[in-house]
């Protein structure tokens, strides 16, 4: 079976990278072919993004409070580029009423704060398509 | 000798130690010692490692009584929403004994992004305040004296263009630029090494920079013209040492640039301060401020052969650490958040963050932010830690780390100055990597249990979702978008036009011309920070990020 390919980004304005580059790194050391955008990209370049690097899953972080607007649409806009079997994960500080609407928006799984990387490297070989 | 006697009794315990080591074994993956006497600090002197509070190298705080004066200012960084609520919490915090100002702006204002910019989506207000323009600055600090209290900005690629709006409130008032009192970040090295609102590459930011230190020296005197920040850095995930070093190596380059720039170091150096983290490891934390100050009182005089004492004195203001705050069983904070406080006040910060127990999950609310402010206040006034100075010098442990994480600091100076300074160590991401690969071990070492953080990997209960967090209404990025429409229709766009354009010739023709009285012209003018931003993004471009696991 061909390596599993995720991309790890960081939609909106925040800087926070500290969870992204953790989660990538132990991905990565897990096996997987991680691509990491770095920060401050818009929901359009991440889509983009994982069209070119044809990946199988999106990992998006972010801190600042907007993820009921960044993720949904970055879903959104992969299902618009035809990327349909995309899984999308999300984390950051994310409170625990948020979650069912990012679920119903197509975020297959939300960790919060204190998630161990291996529960996510789990997640991950449970669940790709 | 004394010390001869000392070995042989110290090498006697530790063999009777050891001989029952089998029986009554130790707790693994401890770092320090087992036990510090005066043989881990034979160097000792204490005039030159120490000298006395207020005297170089300032080991032992920058003023000669310290909190037996006066306490610390407990400065509660805050901002959200719309400057009508901010302004609601501002003076809340100030009628509880806050005492000083803090803010807090939303990303789109830290990157020079207005309101209604499509970058702007979905962050409007939830991080901090959305500021626009000089109206939404006047409601801001709406019936707060600017000629009492003090505000710091976190603020750094706009932070001219906010400085040059609480100016310009500050005249309304009828305060003078020369009574203000306060601190801007303006730190842009950190931004490109950990935080990440940058907006333009390092020559003009420099640039930026030594504009507001040369224009502060005249017109702003009191104004700390820079906060260089080492609390991102760690909060990235560096270690203590990794800390204090980047950000002195930071600020080692802020003073180049200035001096590069004609200015006299004792013009300037007075006025540059520090922001530390407070951290959980308390005594590690202490023996870092201390090393903090006694590594830039020589730099300052060794370095820079700066002559006035305030130049050679490190203040710092100093937050608790947000990244040890734990989403699970969040009332476990607030007793974090108490040990942070002790270690950056037995550390001597000048000024004091405290967080809330609630923020690994949001915004805090008002009540949690009480109890944060509160707990200040216990420590202040009940614990008996502010009422002497320094009051772990001389702990042979203490003074030990201090040593310790002074040679760090120093090893990664001499590696940085190699590299050629603290702009090329990040540009060829050294600075970033030794940040990621520290934040990487620390992971490691939580998820494979060598460090254990209580509720989260030991300890752990079922726990109901915690109720009651603060959320940003979504609607102010509308009412946001409202108030800049009303704001184009009713200024005088000739003249907003006409500011814009004398700016962008100065800031693309003349790298002489110091660049702030026109910012504030426009600012008066109202200009949204959108457009100044944006005329400045044109002449100098935007900075593109390296990215590497």
């Amino acid at each position: 079976m061909a390596k599993v390919r995720i991309l790890v980004a960081k939609p909106g304005l925040d800087g926070h990278d500290r969870g992204a580059k953790v989660v990538a790194r132990a991905l990565r050391d897990a096996g997987f072919e991680v691509i990491y955008t770095g920060i401050r990209l818009t929901p359009e370049q991440i889509a983009e993004s994982a069209l070119q690097e044809d990946v199988n899953v999106v990992a998006l972080s972010l801190l600042s409070g907007a993820h009921n607007t960044l993720f949904p649409k970055v879903v959104e806009l992969l299902k618009a580029k035809g990327m349909t079997d995309v899984m999308v994960i999300g984390g950051g500080v994310i409170p625990e009423s948020d979650i069912p609407g990012l679920k119903a928006a197509g975020i297959e799984a939300v960790f919060t704060p204190g998630t161990a990387t291996t529960e996510i490297v789990k997640y991950i070989n449970e669940h790709v398509k | 000798m004394a010390n001869d006697t000392l070995k042989a009794g110290f090498d006697a315990y530790m063999a009777a130690v050891e001989s029952k080591l089998a029986k009554n074994p130790e707790r693994t993956n401890l770092e320090p010692n087992r036990l510090y006497t005066p043989l881990d600090v034979p160097e000792f002197d204490y005039e030159k490692d120490l000298g006395f509070p207020g005297e170089y190298p300032y080991t032992r705080g920058v003023q000669p009584t310290m909190y037996r004066g006066r306490f610390w200012t407990m400065r509660m960084y805050a901002g959200f929403s719309t400057a009508e609520e901010s302004n609601k919490r501002y003076r809340y915090l100030l009628a509880n004994g806050g005492s000083g100002l803090s803010c807090a702006f939303d990303l789109p204002t830290q990157i020079g992004y207005d309101s209604t910019d499509p970058m702007a989506e979905g962050e409007v207000g939830k991080v901090g305040v959305a500021i626009d323009s000089l109206a939404d600055m006047e409601i801001l600090f709406d019936q707060i004296d600017l000629a009492k209290v003090s505000t710091s900005m976190t603020i750094n690629a706009p932070a001219s263009v906010l400085l040059c709006m609480y100016i310009a409130v500050a005249e309304k008032q009828g305060v003078s630029a020369d009574k203000l009192r306060g601190t801007i970040q303006n730190d842009i090295l950190k931004e490109y090494s950990a935080r990440g609102t940058y907006i333009f590459p390092p020559k003009p930011s420099m640039r930026l920079i030594t504009n507001i230190f040369e224009y502060c020296a005249k017109n702003v005197p009191l104004w700390n013209t820079i906060s260089i920040s080492g609390y991102h850095i760690r909060e990235a995930g560096s270690t203590a040492a990794q800390e204090i070093a980047f950000t002195i190596a930071d600020g080692i380059a802020y003073v180049e640039a200035a001096l590069k720039a004609g200015m006299d170091i004792d013009a300037f150096a007075g006025r540059l301060s520090f922001f530390w983290n407070a951290h959980n490891n308390v005594l590690e934390e202490v023996a870092k401020f201390r090393a903090s100050r006694r590594v830039w009182a020589k730099v300052m005089k060794e370095r820079f052969g700066a002559k006035k004492a305030k130049s050679m004195m490190l203040r710092v203001h100093t937050q608790t650490a947000g990244s040890m705050l734990t989403a699970q069983q969040p009332n476990n904070n607030i007793v974090r958040v108490a040990l942070q406080t002790a270690a950056a006040v037995m550390g001597g910060t000048q000024s004091l963050h405290t967080n809330s127990k609630d923020e690994a999950l949001a915004l805090p609310t008002t009540e949690s932010v009480t109890i944060a402010l509160r707990t200040q206040q216990i420590v202040a006034y009940e614990s008996g830690l502010a009422d002497t100075v320094d009051p772990l010098g001389g702990s042979y442990y203490v003074e030990a780390l201090t040593n310790k994480i002074e040679a760090e600091c120093w090893d990664y100076i001499k590696k940085i100055d190699e590299i050629g300074g603290a702009p090329e160590a990040i540009s060829k991401g050294y600075i970033q990597k030794e940040i990621q690969d520290s934040a990487y071990r620390w992971q490691m070492d939580v998820e494979q249990g060598r460090r254990i953080i209580v509720g989260v990997n030991k300890f752990q209960q079922e726990e109901a979702a915690p109720t009651n967090l603060l959320r940003v209404d979504g609607s102010v990025g509308e009412l946001q978008r409202k108030k800049i429409e009303t704001l184009k229709a009713k200024r005088d766009n000739a003249k907003v036009a006409e500011t814009l354009a004398t700016l962008k010739i100065a800031a693309g023709e003349d790298e002489s011309t110091n660049l702030i009285p026109l910012i504030l012209d426009a600012v008066k003018a109202y200009a949204t920070e959108g457009e100044i931003c944006g005329v400045l993004r044109e002449v100098f471009g935007e900075f593109k990020s390296h990215v590497a696991l």
